[in-house]
C-alpha cells in the first residue's frame, strides 16, 4: 500500500514535469521559460526525496539540498540575465 | 542607470553564510557519508557566484581580497606536500596516516592526513571555478 502510494505519487512528479517541459519548449517569452526550469527543479527536489524514501536511504538528502541551491542560483542569474542584459556587473554604481 | 534591487542583496547576505557553512559540513562529512572536497568547492563557488551575481566585481574583490590563481597553487603544493610526507618516513609515496586523538571539544576523533589531500582539491576546485567565472565576466 504504501509502495504503491510513493509510485502514484512519484508518476503524478512525471506528469508535473512533462507539463512543465511543454511550457520550456513553447513558451512565449523568456520569464516563462524561467519559471518553468525553477518549477522543474522544484520537482525534481520533490522526487528525489520520494526516491530515497522508496530506497530507505539517508544518502540523497546532500543532493536535495544542492539541488535546491542550484536552482536558487540558476534562476537567479537567468532572471538577471533576462532583465539586465548582463549577469556579472563590474561596477554596479554607474 | 543606478537601480535598486534590495531584496535580492539583502537575501544574498543571509543565503551566502548558510550555502557557506553547508559547504564546509560536505568537506568534513566526506570521509563517512557523499560529499567531499570537490562538491565542497564546487558549493563554495557557488556561495561566491551568488555574490558576484548581486553585487558587482568590484564589491567582491574588495570584501574577498584573494587571488584564486595563487590560491590554485597553494591548494597543489599542499596536496603534494601530504603524498610527500610518507616519503620522509620510509613509506611509499601516497601513503596517509591517521590516528586517534582527545581534542578539548570534540572528544575522541579521528584525525586522518586525508583531510589534508582533501584540503587541497578544495583549494584548488574553488580557485579554477572562480577564475574561470571571473575571467569571463569582466571582458566586455
Amino acid at each position: 500500500m504504501k509502495e504503491m502510494i510513493l509510485m502514484l505519487a512519484l508518476a503524478l512528479f512525471m506528469v508535473a514535469i512533462f507539463l512543465n517541459l511543454y511550457r520550456v519548449i513553447v513558451g512565449p517569452s523568456m520569464p516563462d521559460r524561467a519559471i518553468a526550469l525553477d518549477t522543474i527543479g522544484v520537482n525534481l527536489i520533490s522526487a528525489i526525496a520520494i526516491v530515497s524514501i522508496v530506497l530507505t536511504t539517508k544518502a540523497f538528502l546532500e543532493a536535495i539540498l544542492i539541488l535546491g541551491i542550484l536552482a536558487f542560483i540558476g534562476t537567479i542569474a537567468f532572471s538577471k540575465y533576462i532583465e539586465r542584459g548582463t549577469i556579472i556587473e563590474r561596477n554596479r554604481n554607474n | 542607470m543606478k537601480v535598486n534591487n534590495v531584496i535580492l542583496q539583502f537575501t544574498t547576505k543571509i543565503v551566502f553564510f548558510i550555502i557557506f557553512f553547508f559547504a564546509v559540513h560536505i568537506f568534513f562529512a566526506g570521509h563517512y557519508t557523499p560529499g567531499g572536497g570537490f562538491v565542497g568547492g564546487l558549493v563554495t563557488a557557488s556561495a561566491i557566484v551568488l555574490l558576484l551575481v548581486a553585487f558587482d566585481l568590484k564589491t567582491v574583490r574588495s570584501l574577498l581580497p584573494i587571488n584564486y590563481i595563487y590560491m590554485v597553487a597553494i591548494g597543489l603544493l599542499i596536496a603534494l606536500g601530504t603524498a610527500a610526507i610518507a616519503m620522509f618516513l620510509d613509506e611509499p609515496f601516497f601513503t596517509h596516516f591517521f590516528d586517534y586523538f582527545y581534542l578539548p571539544l570534540f572528544g575522541k576523533t579521528s584525525l586522518h592526513t586525508a583531510a589534508l589531500f582533501d584540503f587541497g582539491v578544495y583549494l584548488v576546485v574553488v580557485g579554477v571555478t572562480m577564475t574561470i567565472i571571473q575571467t569571463i565576466g569582466e571582458d566586455e
